[in-house]
């Protein structure tokens, strides 16, 4: 029996909402744009969980076929959607979380004088997003994730009079191009090969395939090149760079997009694609290493910084480094549980960094921030619950779903689990360090007769103060979520609801034992309350030890808060030649010497030969006719001529 | 018996004339009449040749060739008439409106 659940509906809705408002926006009123923004996704939301209540009586996966699309001697697809356990926990997460973000936008995005054209992106988004994790083939899902990084552009670039906010935007678009390349080259393999890109098709060719033990091979290639777009999506080495750039953006994007649902696009299209994965070892073996490293690197990047923002960025590219450690080991579940978890908790973090924002009016320098706990105490309630949850303190969200995965990542190999380990503890000390700097201390900004005799901004007023009670409270629902959302995979549910999609678990867990998991366990807690001890003791009670430290590392400390100069590493060795080549060989010479000369030049001498030959057009009579009479003298001694020759 | 050659030397003269006549002469009428010159100029050498090769077929083109030259004359005077007319002179370096 299969009910027509008209799925295509959730993501139509958010781009009526982004047409609506794109197109009429400019001359409604704020609160009319906000009511065709909140209703359009709450729909899409309102949707999803109808879907979701009906779930258990569908038959899965579910299949909706919308419209045709491409259809051509040996291969089609179609705009047709796709539903399965990981789609709907996909689906949730996106319209879940991008609904109570929109709520939180009309608070944070008020005053903005381009408030229309914000929903507008912020739906359209929703829309691609929702392509992306409901499509039935990879083409379509190609469409949604091309589409979200768009969006992604148009949001990061949101403020585009701002120099840094404009290249941060081309930044991420161009970034996200080399992984595209990647997962096109992917795709065009599985048509070669496979004739489809139907994800049943697709997986029903491969699942008889056994694994490419012996090296390479094509699904190792498939494997290689979608880990590729993965690593742009989602932020992976060696593309990280531009999603710490992309922190330019409004700061409910920067949750939306660059946190909870965008960035975890490639850990989703990885899972999707799993059947792939495990035929391919080394690919996944790859998968693991750049997720662990990835993992670990963007956190020791995380302590140094000192831009609130930037510290929530590299911890985002540091715990999707643990969704791919927990794909590249095999347990895609485990890596969809700390997606979800880290959807709420990041979510939050970013929502509440922005409430700490708007109370500051505007200032994301964590060194002149401190002291606010007193300020705005419900912001610093809701981002302490996150703290804990990312930190892994149990009972909380993160701490389930990172376990999880350092405890499947140990049956595979113990570096993983102990680089994990290391990672937990960096994370921790520069969660609650951001914790200690923002919220506890002395107040060290501006002082409010400073603040009013200066008299700047949109957010330029007085004491910091707590933000709107629409902003407040999706911090609260989410704060709600990273409490509680973790114990969905107690005992093991969020893997066996998951089980139809990515198998049944791993035979290879039988060898380790539940004490060793118990000790793993207890490690895990206790190197996050290490690193919260760590923050405590150098932000808290001794804040002059930071410095003092930091002084005794000396280049090792500065090399670390340029973030180990990756970026220049990257502009001197790609951006400069590449510009470089491009002014002096394409434009100078290739451009300026042929192309444009070659056009020049004949342009030219059409003019000139032009300029002799019309003399003969001189308009007196009598020369045209001396003209027509040495034409014809000419011809008649031509003829004469060879005459007397034959 | 004149030879052949005699005629066609005429023939080229008048001809010749007819074409530096064309070439020289400022009046429109002048030139006119060079036209004709050469046109009959041309009629010399096809009735000579029709004599020559006993063929009447030379002649009767002169027929046309006179046909269509007084067809031509009286086009072309109506021509002078209006251009006359419109321009008060026959002189043709100064029937040069259609120049840039």
């Amino acid at each position: 029996m299969t009910a027509n659940l008209n799925l295509w509906l959730i993501p139509v809705l958010p781009l009526a909402g982004a047409a609506i408002n794109g197109f009429l926006g400019k001359k409604s009123s704020r609160q009319a744009v906000t009511a065709v923004a909140l209703f359009f996704s709450g729909a899409a939301f309102a949707m999803a969980l109808w879907v979701a209540l009906r779930f258990s009586s569908l038959t899965l996966p579910y299949h909706e076929f919308f419209a045709h699309w491409i259809r051509i001697t040996g291969f089609s697809a179609d705009f047709a959607f796709y539903l399965d356990q990981l789609s709907l926990v996909m689906l949730l997460v996106v319209t879940g979380v991008g609904f109570l973000i929109h709520i939180y936008s009309v608070g944070y995005m008020w005053d903005d004088p381009s408030y229309y054209r914000f929903f507008s992106y912020l739906n359209l988004f929703m829309f691609f997003m929702l392509m992306l994790v409901l499509a039935d083939n990879y083409l379509l899902m190609f469409i949604g994730w091309e589409g979200v990084g768009l969006a992604s552009y148009l949001l990061i670039g949101f403020w585009f009079t701002k120099d840094s906010a404009a290249s941060a935007g081309k930044k991420a678009f161009i970034v996200n191009r080399i992984g595209d390349f990647g997962f096109m080259i992917a795709l065009f393999l599985l048509i070669e090969h496979f004739g489809s890109l139907n994800f049943e098709q697709v997986f029903r060719s491969v699942a008889p395939l056994s694994a490419e033990t012996a090296g390479a091979g094509l699904l190792t290639a498939v494997g290689l090149l979608l880990m590729l777009g993965a690593c742009g999506k989602s932020a992976q080495i060696p593309l990280y760079i531009w999603l710490p750039d992309a922190m330019e953006g409004p700061t409910p994007v920067s949750a939306l997009i660059h946190a909870a649902t965008m960035v975890t696009a490639g850990v989703y299209m990885v899972s999707r694609s799993h059947l792939i994965f495990e035929r391919a070892p080394t690919a996944l073996m790859v998968v693991a290493i750049i997720g662990t490293l990835t993992a670990f690197f963007a956190a020791t990047i995380g302590i140094a910084q000192t831009d609130i923002k930037k510290v929530l960025a590299y911890s985002t590219i540091s715990q999707l480094g643990y969704m791919f450690m927990a794909c590249g080991v095999g347990a895609f579940s485990a890596g969809i549980f700390h997606l979800m978890t880290h959807a709420f908790f990041k979510g939050l973090l970013f929502l509440a960094a922005g409430s700490v924002i708007h109370a500051v009016g505007g200032e994301q320098d964590m060194r002149k921030m401190g002291g606010l706990k007193s300020y705005i105490p419900w912001t610093f309630l809701t981002m302490g619950i996150a703290t804990l949850a990312i930190s892994g303190i149990p009972p909380l969200a993160g701490f389930w779903s990172k376990d999880e995965i350092l405890w499947k990542a140990y049956q595979v190999s113990p570096v993983y689990w102990a680089i994990g380990v290391i990672t937990a503890f960096l994370t921790s000390f520069y969660m609650f360090r951001l914790l200690y700097m923002t919220f506890f201390g002395d107040y060290r900004g501006a002082t409010a007769e400073a603040r009013s005799s200066h008299g700047h901004g949109p957010h330029g007023h007085g004491e910091p103060h707590e933000s709107p009670l629409v902003m407040l409270a999706p911090l609260m629902i989410l704060a709600l979520l990273s409490l509680v959302g973790g114990f969905v995979g107690w005992g093991n549910h969020f893997e066996h609801f998951l089980a139809p999609v990515f198998g049944t678990g791993e035979p290879a867990a039988e060898a380790a034992s539940a004490a060793t998991e118990y000790l793993l366990m207890g490690v895990s807690v206790l190197v996050a309350f290490a690193g919260w001890w760590l923050a405590y003791l150098l932000y808290y009670k001794r804040d002059d030890l930071p410095q003092k430290i930091a002084d005794a590392l000396g280049s090792f400390y500065q090399t670390v808060v340029h973030k180990y100069y990756i970026d220049e590493l990257y502009g001197a060795v790609f951006v400069k030649p590449l510009i470089d080549g491009s002014t002096r060989i394409l434009w100078q010479d290739v451009d300026r010497k042929i192309i444009d000369a070659a056009v020049n030049d004949s342009a030219d001498g059409a003019r000139n030969v032009s300029d002799e030959v019309r003399q003969m057009q001189s308009g007196n009579i009598r020369s045209y006719a001396a003209w027509i009479a040495a034409g014809s003298a000419a011809v008649i001694a031509f003829m004469i001529w060879m005459w007397t020759k034959g | 018996m004149v030879p052949l050659s005699y005629y066609l030397l005429l023939s080229a003269f008048l001809f010749s004339c007819g074409v530096v006549g064309f070439l020289i002469k400022r009046n429109i009428i002048t030139i006119f009449m060079s036209i004709e010159l050469m046109l009959n100029g041309v009629n010399l050498s096809f009735v000579a040749f029709a004599a020559h090769w006993h063929a009447l077929a030379g002649q009767v083109f002169v027929f046309f060739v006179m046909v269509v030259a007084a067809a031509e004359a009286a086009v072309g005077l109506a021509i002078i008439i209006a251009v006359y007319r419109t321009r008060e002179t026959l002189n043709v370096d100064q029937v040069n409106l259609l120049k840039l």
